[in-house]
């Protein structure tokens, strides 16, 4: 059986990999979480600044595979100006579907496309890395 | 060296994926194996399964005479003088830790110097850490030069009064570097210390000689060279041996116990306490027996060959960049390699719908990677049943890494 590359590298993942978004680091931020991956070696740090429970602004930066840069470039354009709570519940949502539960998939937009890496099992930790990382984020900013 | 002939004993070889023939390019990681071993193991558990040691009866009278039949093989393919020092394990990581926490623990002290390199495997690094945390001794390494080969003129300055130990790499599993191993037993020994060699990557893919190496402490595993997986050996000099504690107590590894004491078997057994991992040992026996008929010089000549070829074919694409020695006298087949921007993850990705294997990572060397300047690389790594042909393929499967990330082909080369 042969899985579809294309179901991985779809055009918007691949465009968000190439010209990533709200790359760098955000002065001043709330909370700076770095997170990596120990199997493939990927790094992320993300920024993130909070004002009166609304996530107003944030940034990641790091080194990794195309799905692992491209899941944090869509996840700072979908997170963005969000209250936190609904960041929370985006992130969750995100979460269920890479881990195949029966989520709502419109709620996600464009993040759908990265449904694909469901399919490849050892790439799903690279999708969710930004998250995972993020989610440490608002922990730490809410603690 | 007949490579169809090779090809057909290795049934995996046969089998396709993703609609393509395998291409199987990453034997550094653990080998394939052939028929020979493969019916070793069926034969073992279909006729003459038992316990060693102790068993009365025929068939542990057989099992056993098997299981220290591949000790006899393993010690003549490595040129031990004697069979007891040749202590099996589950694979170089135990061999290792097995000297560590015996050897190490006996010897090693406050102060004491621990000498390793940049290039080590996280194997023959962590367990010299926790080693040195314990007993508040210093690590110290040897560092990777430009080329991929360890700085011997700072290794002369490293290694001395201090030093209770050099523990390196044979063969680097990232850059193919074969160390030069003489010399550092040498160095090792004229300050009055040990040696062991991670032997890991060299031991499968070419002729090592304990005797010759003089290194006190040779370490392996069977599943890198075409046996099955937990299988793996440590060879130690014997007076060194002798007097190390044993690591795990249990079963086979007593003389004799009371309630609160006991007295240890001799060696090699005082070293392998429980039952032992029988049937696959019995596989490493077939596995050495294998590779002895093709003949260890033929295979470190027929992997040189590929070598040469891939440096040349894959080593001058202007958007790859390979890492390690270039001379292949100085390098075994594992090539570690960048390829343009894109991640070795999903160059791995897109070779695997190729039918091509390798691996991509930080290969358990995250030292070396920071080194290097990358999180990660691509390795390429090749064995007596790969050809010519397996390195086209996986050339020409990079145009399909190039389609899917945006990378202009480069000129002289179409589109595979």
């Amino acid at each position: 059986m042969s899985l579809p590359l294309d179901d991985l590298y779809r055009e918007i993942i691949l465009d968000h990999y190439k010209q990533p978004r709200n790359r760098g680091e955000l002065e001043p931020h709330t909370v700076r979480a770095e997170g990596n991956n120990p199997l493939c070696g990927d790094e992320i740090q993300v920024d993130i600044r909070l004002k009166d429970g609304e996530l107003q602004d944030l940034a990641f930066q790091g080194r990794g595979c195309s799905i692992s840069q491209a899941s944090a470039s869509m996840m700072t354009e979908a997170v963005k100006t969000k209250p936190v709570a609904e960041v929370q519940e985006l992130i969750d949502t995100f979460k269920g579907m890479m881990h195949g539960e029966d989520v709502d998939l419109e709620a996600l937009g464009d993040l759908e496309a990265l449904e694909g890496v469901q399919k490849f099992p050892v790439r799903i930790k690279c999708a969710l890395l930004a998250w995972t990382t993020l989610e440490e984020a608002l922990k730490e900013a809410s603690a | 060296m007949n490579i169809a002939q090779i090809r057909a004993d290795f049934p995996i070889l046969q089998r396709q994926v993703h609609g393509k023939p395998l291409v199987y390019l990453d034997s550094a990681a653990t080998s394939q194996k052939p028929l020979a071993v493969i019916e070793a193991l069926d034969h073992y558990y279909r006729t003459y399964n038992a316990n060693v040691h102790r068993g009365v009866y025929s068939i542990s009278e057989e099992a056993t005479e098997q299981y220290e039949a591949a000790r006899d093989k393993v010690q003549a393919f490595i040129g031990a003088a004697q069979r007891e020092s040749v202590i099996f394990v589950r694979n170089t990581t135990e061999a290792i830790n097995l000297v560590a926490y015996t050897w190490g623990r006996q010897n090693i002290g406050p102060g004491d110097e621990i000498v390793l390199s940049e290039m080590e495997h996280h194997s023959n690094l962590v367990p010299w850490q926790i080693l040195a945390a314990e007993k508040g001794a210093v690590l110290r390494h040897i560092r990777v030069l430009e080329d991929g080969t360890l700085d011997m003129a700072q290794a002369r300055q490293l290694i001395g009064a201090h030093t209770k130990l050099v523990a390196v790499s044979h063969m680097s599993n990232v850059l193919g570097t074969i160390n030069p191993a003489r010399e550092l037993a040498d160095l090792a020994h004229s300050a009055g210390g040990v040696i062991l060699l991670d032997g890991a990557q060299s031991v499968p893919h070419m002729s090592v000689n304990v005797q010759e190496l003089d290194c006190d402490f040779l370490a392996a595993s069977g599943h890198k060279m075409l046996a099955p997986t937990g299988s793996g050996f440590l060879y130690g000099k014997v007076e060194l041996l002798d007097a190390m504690p044993p690591f795990m107590g249990g079963g086979d590894m007593i003389r004799q116990v009371w309630l609160d004491h006991a007295t240890y078997n001799e060696l090699p057994w005082k070293f392998e306490a429980g039952t032992p991992n029988v049937a696959d040992m019995i596989g490493l026996g077939a596995a050495v027996d294998y590779l002895q008929s093709i003949g260890m010089d033929a295979i470190r000549q027929h992997e040189k060959q590929l070598t040469v070829y891939a440096l040349g074919t894959l080593g001058e694409l202007p958007d790859v960049d390979i890492h390690g020695p270039r001379d292949v006298d100085l390098r075994g087949g594992a090539i570690s390699f960048c390829f343009g921007d894109v991640h070795p993850h999903d160059l791995a990705q897109v070779l695997d719908q190729e039918g091509v294997c390798i691996r991509a990572g930080h290969h358990c060397c995250h030292p070396l990677m920071r080194k290097l300047g990358v999180t990660a690389t691509a390795r390429a790594s090749f064995y007596l049943y790969n050809t010519e042909d397996e390195i086209d393929t996986l050339v020409k499967s990079l145009d399909k890494a190039r389609q899917v990330f945006g990378i202009p082909s480069p000129s002289g080369r179409g589109l595979g």
